[in-house]
């Protein structure tokens, strides 16, 4: 039986931290009080157009991440709305402790914008490659965590998170990946997004793992096995109900996140399951282990993140149900 | 002394019956550190700051002062009750289930005068300079206050933030190390020595102040200094010396007081020492 899927398509490749320098550059025009914080990469964050646009709300701190952290945190007091710039795992593990006490725990309005997340950083290797990331910042009591998916939804995430009150952790990456989400989308922090409705099996993705996700639908409908597909751009707080109603439909799940096995989202929504409606769950993540150098589709290939994995998992998954 | 250098010593003296009060009743906390930057506080809230017990986040129009080290949150609730930001019968729940009054300050709890968490140390500097930078930003023309401890000089962040604030000029900013030479596992001394403290500020490009931090004149005299340094293109430095303990004889001259509460009958010796000038709460 062929079981037609959704098509998308895409005429260019774009980084998502080209998405995000355009949704800032935006968010400063559209509110004065959005000022902008880079640790020495502006380059890597794209942040040029914002800084040539409001050199006096922008302020270059150097390679002091930490200091960063605490000057976006002051800025709060009084009213602006700091977007903090560096890679992610220097916008993370290195200043856990300066995001909990002086961002979380105090409740300030900062945005906490991360670049090079995940193994597609490629050829700087596991130093830089952070994995853990979003397990460390949902753990964060208060903490809004986002993972978009292409250019478009990185820019409409951007600009949505200026207009949330609150700490807000937006990871995004480097390489180009298809741009097939639509360009004038309005973006709701915690609703995840129907990419395709089915119901054999529930495939919740983020990030660069969801144009993978569809690569895997459409090899899978070839097959005959009908997937729904959800873009979990907001891993925290998690859209439950789009979840929940999605796996009562298809009573088994594979989730797909450029990040960790452990914590990440494969881990929130199987705690969700776990409470409401056990079923089987299998996960296309990195098996617990850092990464290395090496181009960033090797590196998908090699840690078990690629379209064929998903396909792998999805056949596994459902001889479980 | 002067009338107003009086009223401020009797403040002072009543704050440090607060603070022994409180450590003792919940059997814990940080007198020591509270005691010797009792005065600094007292002249800081009393006579320096332009401030609004109505308490706002923002601040704006306000001097706002950040305390890094966080740990001597008893002389900064007593501070801010005693000033009006709330009654100073909650003193009373310091430390106590359900309290306002944590262990080290939070906003979480919404205590009026509280604008950051600390506890963790090396963090409140940056915030400073975030506040500061925003004042600018706002063409508000009040001024930053922040206070660390020297022990606390340990940590890397604050001098990421010393060079940050020399570099881009944050000069409305008035920080102040309590140089008491202790920390809790001995003196700073013994267990990391902070050398030269004048020469690393200023090779660090701050202008540096000396103040006698337990002598209520001096403190008043090197606030009041400080102030017309600022708006000169540099961050301003206060290096206050002080006597860990201050105001309790025996909780001098040793670290054993950083983080240790006084039993019944050291809580009466002590309150011997401290005349009653407020009204205990």
């Amino acid at each position: 039986m062929f079981c037609p899927m959704k098509k998308y398509t895409y005429t260019e490749k774009k980084d998502t931290r080209s998405g995000f320098g355009a949704g800032l550059l935006e968010a400063g025009k559209k509110n004065d009080q959005v000022v902008a914080l880079c640790a020495d990469l502006i380059g890597s964050l794209k942040m040029d157009a914002f800084i040539k646009e409001f050199p006096e709300r922008f302020f270059q701190i150097g390679i002091a991440e930490a200091n960063m952290m605490g000057i976006a945190a002051g800025l709060t007091i009084g009213g602006k709305i700091p977007f903090t710039g560096t890679f992610a795992n220097f916008s993370t593990g290195r200043v856990y402790d300066q995001i909990r006490q002086s961002i979380a725990y105090s409740d300030k309005n900062v945005k906490i914008c991360a670049s090079h997340a995940g193994l597609t950083l490629g050829e700087d290797g596991a130093t830089h490659q952070i994995l853990e990331d979003i397990g460390m910042m949902k753990m964060l009591p208060g903490m809004v965590v986002i993972n978009p998916c292409d250019y478009n939804q990185t820019k409409a995430a951007t600009m949505a998170i200026a207009d949330y009150h609150g700490p807000v952790y937006l990871r995004f990456g480097r390489p180009t990946v298809p741009v097939f989400t639509d360009p004038d989308q309005k973006f709701e922090i915690g609703k995840a997004w129907m990419v395709n409705e089915g119901t054999d099996i529930s495939i919740f993705a983020t990030g660069h793992m969801v144009w993978k996700a569809i690569e895997a639908g459409e090899l899978l409908a070839e097959a005959g096995i009908n997937v729904e597909i959800i873009n979990i751009h907001t891993i925290k707080p998690l859209d439950e109900e789009a979840v929940l109603k999605s796996v009562a439909k298809t009573g088994c799940v594979v989730t797909a996140e450029e990040h960790n096995r452990i914590g990440g989202l494969g881990d929130s929504i199987a705690q969700l399951l776990a409470r409401n409606n056990p079923v089987p769950q299998e996960y296309v993540a990195v098996n617990d282990s850092f990464g290395e150098s090496g181009t960033p589709d090797q590196l998908m290939k090699k840690y078990g993140l690629d379209t064929e994995d998903i396909i792998k998992a999805v056949n596994r998954v459902i001889k479980r149900k | 002394m002067t009338p107003d250098i009086e009223k401020l010593t009797k403040t002072a003296s009543q704050v440090r019956r607060d603070i022994v009060r409180m450590v003792h009743a919940c059997q814990s906390g940080h007198p020591g550190g509270s005691l010797g930057c009792a005065d600094y506080l007292v002249a800081l809230y009393f006579h320096t700051l332009k401030h609004n017990t109505k308490f706002n986040m923002d601040g704006h129009g306000e001097d706002l002062f950040f305390l890094s080290n966080g740990h001597i949150s008893p002389v900064f609730y007593s501070v801010l009750a005693r000033s009006g930001y709330f009654e100073a019968s909650e003193l009373a729940t310091f430390r106590k289930i359900n309290t306002r009054l944590q262990g080290h300050p939070t906003t979480h709890e919404n205590l009026p005068g509280i604008r950051i968490a600390s506890g963790s140390l090396g963090q409140g500097m940056s915030v400073a300079i975030g506040a500061a930078v925003a004042k600018k930003l706002n063409k508000d023309s009040r001024l930053v206050f922040s206070l660390h401890g020297d022990g606390e000089l340990q940590e890397g962040q604050i001098w990421e933030a010393a060079m940050y604030a020399s570099h881009n000029k944050v000069d409305n900013l008035i920080s102040t190390i309590d140089v008491n030479g202790q920390q809790i596992d001995g003196p700073t001394d013994k267990i990391l020595s902070l050398g030269n403290l004048r020469t690393k500020w200023e090779a660090f490009g701050w202008e540096v102040l000396d103040m006698n931090g337990n002598d209520m004149a001096d403190v008043v005299r090197v606030l009041d200094l400080a102030i017309s340094k600022t708006c000169k293109g540099k961050p301003i430095m206060i290096l206050m010396q002080t006597m860990m303990g201050n105001g309790v004889d025996f909780m001098m001259h040793t670290h054993k007081w950083h983080g240790t509460a006084p039993n019944d009958e050291q809580l009466a010796t002590a309150l011997g020492q401290l005349e009653e000038t407020l009204g205990d709460y």
